[in-house]
């Protein structure tokens, strides 16, 4: 009975990092959840640790953990308050007293004016549903027929997973070579590359984010499948069995039994999935550099940097949205996550 | 219903079930991996070829020219060239400076443990977007004559090592964190009572524990890094500084006029993390799971 609830605990309390341990990796420390008491233990004895601690000790921790901080703050949490700060300006980028303050302008100008602004917000919101609703479930399903021990499963496997080991770049290329208007793959089967028939798969806005999200789709499925194998590996074997027992059929035990068991799984998917809906840049700025019809909040940023004209404070506003839209996701994830690992 | 063995008996699959099965998933694979072998089979066929015979035509000779043109006029070595400049150095330097957070964080009960943790996490789940403006900016204003060929952070190896450390180490300090929690205690309190020092604590007793996890993350961060496409082009100008994903989107504009050499040119900047994959599969797949927050 103990061993089942320290299974089950390990299955639904840790965050994915631990629940993945235990399937993957070879630490059974890692993976089984600490028997109650240990908590107080360790909290103990870590205040016990400090109190051994020298000054010089004290003054190296600081340095250790400092440095680090400093470097990511710096690069990280530094540049994203400045561009909360920019995105209230306007500069030319050309010395400091250039930058002026205009309040919300910036915003209004964004929500009012610029007719790329909307689309790509609807197109980073199309990214997301189609990914939460295509390879999602199609890599949970794939997932599932994989865990069924059956033979050349790691063949299977390495299949799927290829496409999320190579570059979303290179991934722009291969796809290019299957939509290609003149000589791609599609139109050349379909004859639709000759004059009349000329199906635009880049270039035609009402065709072109479709075909870049099945390239996506192709890759987000592998990943998905991953990461609920290793989901899973941590539900416990006895769950099984019982609704077996019970008479259960397959659909059965894996709608009731099995997918309640993968909650944590199913958090980090979610999350997961939003933020590459968010940071969807490589694969479109490959295919037509965010042209007509794939317009991204992402490529708006960028082109506002490595394009023509440098607005540094209208870019700085788009990337406020998107800051805005990923700590909702974030904050509220960590959160959830931080809590329980502190009661674990 | 009494003997146990009788549900294992039960679930074990009929046959007929197990081999549409196998059917189903083999054909689905095939399916998956038709775009590449697409791209594998254009790369092998000369531009002559398919431009009088159209792609999809039987093949009247493969050749592997179209590789080795890529893979000449393009300088391509070279291009590998600037990403080992820069992929080897941040691997190493993440590594280093988040396992050192790590220790900090998972090993002592300091106030701000939890505070710095989540500022970590957070901050590497951020669209890299969200920071490029000013980073752009920084990078720009910040001189560095005579350390950098550019003088300047921007366009330069230095500068892309800087934000890969500083980007994922986010992600490694709250795997290596989850992992060094779980080790027990009494290994360094132990050490502690006979006088170690905290960084002898750190380097020769928690690290050498932590292997497989730095194994893993070492792995994954070398394929992310590897595949890099946005800092770089983004914080780099000089095409001849680029790393090769990044160079690849320039060469293809530049030397390869036709789809068969671009083709040719993309899967060879593949082929070193599929190596890697193939060779370290274990540790890349549990290194992603291990901390699968990461976007």
């Amino acid at each position: 009975m103990t061993t089942e609830t320290t299974t089950t605990t390990t299955g639904t309390a840790g965050t994915a990092g631990t629940a993945g341990t235990a399937g993957t990796t070879q630490t059974p420390e890692a993976g089984a959840a600490p028997p109650p008491g240990t908590t107080l233990h360790r909290k103990r004895s870590a205040r016990g640790h400090q109190r051994l601690l020298t000054r010089r000790d004290r003054f190296v921790l600081a340095v250790m953990a400092g440095v680090p901080t400093i470097l990511h703050l710096a690069l990280v949490w530094v540049t994203a308050l400045a561009s909360v700060l920019l995105a209230f300006t306007t500069w030319d980028g050309i010395g400091f007293d250039s930058i002026t303050w205009v309040g919300l302008d910036n915003f209004r100008q964004l929500f009012a004016d610029n007719p790329q602004f909307w689309p790509a917000v609807q197109h980073n919101l199309i990214w997301f549903v189609v990914l939460i609703l295509v390879p999602t479930p199609f890599g949970l399903f794939l997932a599932v027929q994989l865990d069924k021990r059956i033979r050349f499963s790691r063949v299977y496997q390495t299949a799927f997973f290829l496409p999320v080991v190579i570059s979303m770049a290179c991934i722009g290329f291969v796809w290019q070579l299957i939509y290609n208007p003149d000589t791609g793959l599609i139109n050349s089967i379909t004859g639709a590359n000759r004059p009349g028939h000329y199906i635009d798969w880049i270039g035609n806005p009402e065709l072109n984010l479709w075909a870049v999200l099945i390239a996506a789709s192709w890759r987000h499925t592998g990943y998905m499948m991953i990461l609920y194998l290793a989901g899973l590996k941590s539900v416990d074997p006895s769950l099984r069995e019982a609704s077996a027992l019970d008479g259960a059929n397959e659909w059965q035990t894996f709608r009731n039994v099995i997918f309640p068991t993968l909650r944590p799984t199913n958090t980090v998917v979610l999350v997961v999935t939003i933020i590459e809906a968010l940071r969807a840049f490589d694969l479109v700025f490959v295919f037509n550099k965010g042209a007509q019809g794939t317009e991204l909040l992402s490529i708006l940023v960028t082109n506002n940097i490595i394009g023509e004209s440098s607005r540094i404070g209208y870019g700085s506003a788009i990337a406020v949205v998107l800051l805005v839209i990923s700590l909702a996701v974030i904050i509220p994830y960590l959160i959830v996550t931080f809590r329980k690992e502190r009661r674990a | 219903m009494s003997t146990t063995s009788l549900p294992v008996k039960r679930r074990t699959p009929v046959r007929p079930a197990r081999i549409l099965l196998h059917v189903f998933l083999a054909g689905t694979a095939l399916a998956w991996l038709a775009p590449l072998l697409w791209a594998v089979f254009s790369a092998l066929r000369p531009y002559s070829e398919t431009s009088a015979k159209g792609y999809v035509s039987w093949p009247d000779r493969l050749s592997l020219d179209n590789f080795t043109n890529a893979f000449e006029q393009s300088d391509m070595l070279h291009y590998f060239g600037n990403t080992l400049v820069i992929a080897v150095p941040a691997v190493l330097l993440t590594l280093f400076l988040s396992s050192m957070v790590a220790f900090y964080v998972s090993r002592f009960d300091f106030r701000l443990n939890l505070a710095l943790l989540l500022v970590f996490t957070a901050g590497n789940l951020l669209p890299q977007q969200v920071i490029i403006t000013p980073l752009y900016r920084l990078y720009l204003l910040t001189d560095l004559p005579g350390i950098t060929a550019s003088g300047k952070l921007y366009d330069s190896a230095l500068g892309l090592v800087l934000i890969h450390v500083a980007f994922q180490s986010g992600f490694c300090a709250f795997v290596l964190s989850n992992y060094m929690r779980s080790l027990p205690h009494e290994l360094t309190e132990a050490a502690l009572v006979d006088g170690a020092s905290a960084w002898r604590l750190y380097w020769q007793i928690t690290l050498p524990l932590c292997k497989p996890a730095m194994a893993a993350l070492a792995t994954l961060l070398s394929i992310w890094i590897y595949n890099d496409f946005f800092w770089a082009l983004v914080l780099i100008s000089t095409g001849e500084n680029m790393p090769i994903t990044s160079a690849l989107n320039n060469l293809s504009g530049q030397y390869f006029t036709d789809p068969n050499l671009v083709a040719a040119g993309a899967l060879l900047t593949a082929i070193p993390t599929l190596a890697v994959y193939f060779l370290l599969q274990r540790q890349f797949v549990s290194g992603l799971t291990l901390g699968s927050s990461k976007g």
